[in-house]
């Protein structure tokens, strides 16, 4: 049973006639927009709230502790602080783009929530293109990006506009690639056919184990590399880099219109981790979600909370990477391994085979690319370490304003 | 439902205005926008056709062209936008009057 | 109830009509604004709006394609090369060229024929009615790999190729 039909039926009890079904329908779907939109805004207080507690503990300190229990409010006080502010907008910017750019952003994200599904009948609308919809949407970030670059009149805006762009569009495409696996693998794109195949019955009980996860663990692994890269986060974020670009794209932003900016943010990174739930992690499925539907949601939402709190965790203790260093990544790392993992997937499941062997055999190549990432990535880490190592050493001349011989740092 | 025709009014209409972007604008990049407005105009016709022809279910042609037409605009668009930042760069113009270098 | 002297729009026939006029205002932005920017602003528009029509005329997966090909790719292209010629934007006298008067004759004309010749034919008011749109998915995917699988392959090569091209192009040489 969907909610939708639950609630055309419970109007049509109520005695709406029947020769107004659009009016009964329409009204249906108001309704469950304006409940999920008006969730996902409450929503991102509490994300808001999380990162800033997880991001304290990893830097020994207590983080927000006085407004409300566990400091569950100061986020609402922020905001209202948020929306008292003036609200500026530069003499010079070009007033169409910058004014639309931030309602654009908050509606890409936002418009994910229609083909997210948080439980068995729990689906805005279950298309049967739901992750082709889900792919399409990012373009309105990218957009919205561009425009607000563009519109403030800023060097330093117009030139984080360009980074974001080129950032976006370069990990789109092993993001996209990567949530191609579960698709070839079942053979459709609706997120409730995808959440459905993750079901493990063990004799007549379903127990909902059989996520993707265990037989992709590669396509999950570059799907959440490049997804942390989407959402804009660390290492990733040189959006944000306060230091290089000031604070990027909305730097001339302020008030309510700068906190659509960060509220698309949160709300982004949140709805990747729902997305990389449902394809690779069981969506709501789990043990005795069949039989107890109200199980569903409660597990979608652990999962999800727990990804995002993983995010976090990333957030506080990687160091963020150079441009050419993530540009260099994307294309001559994840796009190039995406690639040859599709291919060898599709070549394997026709191999004239048992099943459970096929399986295998996919499963294999799957660790190849898990255990060839984090080479790389470990490489890089090393790399690092001994570059920063040199650079505190007592005879180093970095950040001394003194010449530094070209021969004694080597 | 929606008669087919009014799909091939703003259709022709949308198309009129990539003629006229492409005509009459001075700027190569104008230009190039005008023949996205067209290529669009034509991919509507196309999916109407498609969805008022016989058995939509079976001949699904009219979708299948024009989602080559969508992948061809983007080769297209490539290609010419990279002509025009090379022109940009040695001519430092993008004015299609300006550029008669191979004029009589 | 009186009696209208024309039939009640039905609630798609709104949603067309609203889709069809952001599309054209697009169009007219593209064609008419001074400020090349918002020129691809209201191309934007008139993409959006055509990927709502195929919305309405029941072809999902080309709205969704039209979205992720057009807005998300073609439009940044092009907003890229208007920031990177931007010099061209301000200070130029009239965004028309010399021949602007005869195209826009033209350009009525064209559109007053081609209003002409839709307004004589009789064309059907409603399609068939259309069930599953996942084996429409399904036969799509079929037919780029049995009837039109040299065209499709002939694709592939083509966007190799102007990606290439482009690169080659566009590169700086210094």
């Amino acid at each position: 049973m969907n909610w939708s039909d639950t609630l055309i039926q419970l109007q049509y009890d109520l005695g709406a006639p029947q020769e107004l079904s659009w009016l009964v329908e329409g009204i249906t779907f108001f309704v469950g927009a304006f409940v999920l939109a008006n969730a996902a805004l409450v929503l991102a207080l509490l994300l808001i709230w999380i990162t800033r507690k997880v991001v304290s503990r990893i830097q020994d300190r207590i983080g927000p502790n006085r407004l409300g229990p566990f400091g569950l409010f100061q986020t609402v006080a922020d905001a209202v602080k948020l929306l008292s502010k003036e609200d500026i907008k530069p003499t010079t910017a070009d007033t169409p783009s910058y004014l639309l750019a931030p309602v654009l952003s908050v509606m890409g994200v936002l418009m994910a929530l229609a083909v997210l599904p948080i439980g068995a009948g729990l689906i805005g609308t279950d298309l049967n293109i739901g992750v082709l919809y889900l792919v399409a949407l990012g373009s309105l970030g990218i957009m919205a990006a561009l425009m607000a670059g563009w519109g403030s009149n800023n060097k330093y805006a117009l030139l984080a506009g360009f980074r974001v762009v080129a950032q976006l569009l370069s990990y789109e495409i092993p993001m996209v690639l990567a949530m191609l696996a579960p698709v070839l693998l079942i053979g459709t794109m609706s997120m409730q056919g995808l959440v459905q195949a993750q079901s493990f019955f063990l004799g007549p009980v379903n127990l909902g184990v059989g996520w993707f996860v265990f037989l992709l663990p590669g396509a999950f692994l570059i799907y959440f590399i490049a997804a942390l890269a989407e959402a804009e986060q660390t290492p990733f974020d040189l959006l944000e880099a306060e230091s290089e670009l000031i604070a990027g794209f909305h730097i001339e932003y302020s008030g309510m219109k700068f906190a659509m900016f960060f509220l698309a943010q949160f709300l982004n990174s949140f709805f990747l981790g729902a997305i990389a739930v449902t394809l690779f992690l069981g969506g709501w499925q789990g043990p005795f979600a069949g039989q107890i539907p109200l199980l569903g949601p409660i597990y979608f939402l652990a999962k999800t909370f727990l990804v995002y709190v993983v995010i976090q965790w990333i957030k506080g203790t990687f160091p963020r990477v150079r441009i050419d260093q993530m540009m260099g990544f994307a294309w001559k790392v994840l796009v190039p391994l995406v690639l040859a993992l599709i291919l060898a997937q599709m070549v394997i499941l026709k191999l004239p085979l048992p099943l459970w062997i096929n399986y295998l055999l996919v499963l294999a190549a799957n660790l190849a690319v898990v255990a060839t990432v984090l080479n790389i990535m470990g490489n890089y880490f090393q790399s690092e370490q001994i570059r920063s190592k040199r650079a505190f050493e007592p005879k180093s001349l970095i950040g001394t304003m003194q010449p530094v011989q070209s021969s004694s740092g080597d | 439902m929606v008669p087919l025709s009014w799909y091939l009014i703003v259709a022709a209409f949308v198309f009129c205005c990539g003629l006229y972007a492409v005509l009459g604008r001075r700027n190569a990049i104008a230009v190039l926008m005008g023949i996205e407005l067209m290529l669009n105009a034509a991919n509507i016709n196309l999916v109407a056709f498609w969805r008022y022809g016989v058995a939509p279910m079976q001949n699904l042609d009219g979708q299948i062209f024009a989602l080559f037409v969508i992948a061809v605009a983007a080769a297209e668009v490539a290609v010419g936008l990279a002509l025009v930042i090379s022109v940009y760069r040695n001519r430092r113009t993008v004015n299609l009057d300006d550029l008669n270098l191979l004029k009589g | 109830m009186p009696e209208l002297p024309f039939p009640l729009p039905s609630v798609q026939q709104v949603i067309f009509v609203l889709i069809a006029g952001l599309m054209i205002l697009g169009a007219l932005t593209v064609v008419l604004a001074r400020n090349l920017f918002h020129s691809a602003l209201g191309l934007v528009a008139a993409f959006f709006g055509a990927a709502g029509l195929y919305l309405v005329a029941e072809a999902e997966f080309i709205g969704v394609s039209q979205v992720l090909v057009y807005v998300g790719a073609i439009s940044t292209l092009i907003t890229f090369a208007i920031m990177l010629t931007r010099g061209m934007m301000f200070g130029a006298t009239s965004p028309r060229n010399r021949q602007s008067g005869t195209a826009a004759m033209i350009t009525l004309l064209a559109f007053v024929v081609l209003w002409a010749l839709v307004s004589t034919i009789p064309w059907p008011q409603a399609g068939e009615a259309i069930g599953d749109g996942e084996a429409i998915i399904a036969g799509l995917g079929r037919a780029f790999v049995n009837e039109y699988v040299v065209p499709f392959q002939l694709l592939a090569m083509l966007l190799l190729v102007a990606l290439a091209g482009a690169i080659v192009l566009a590169r700086d040489r210094k």
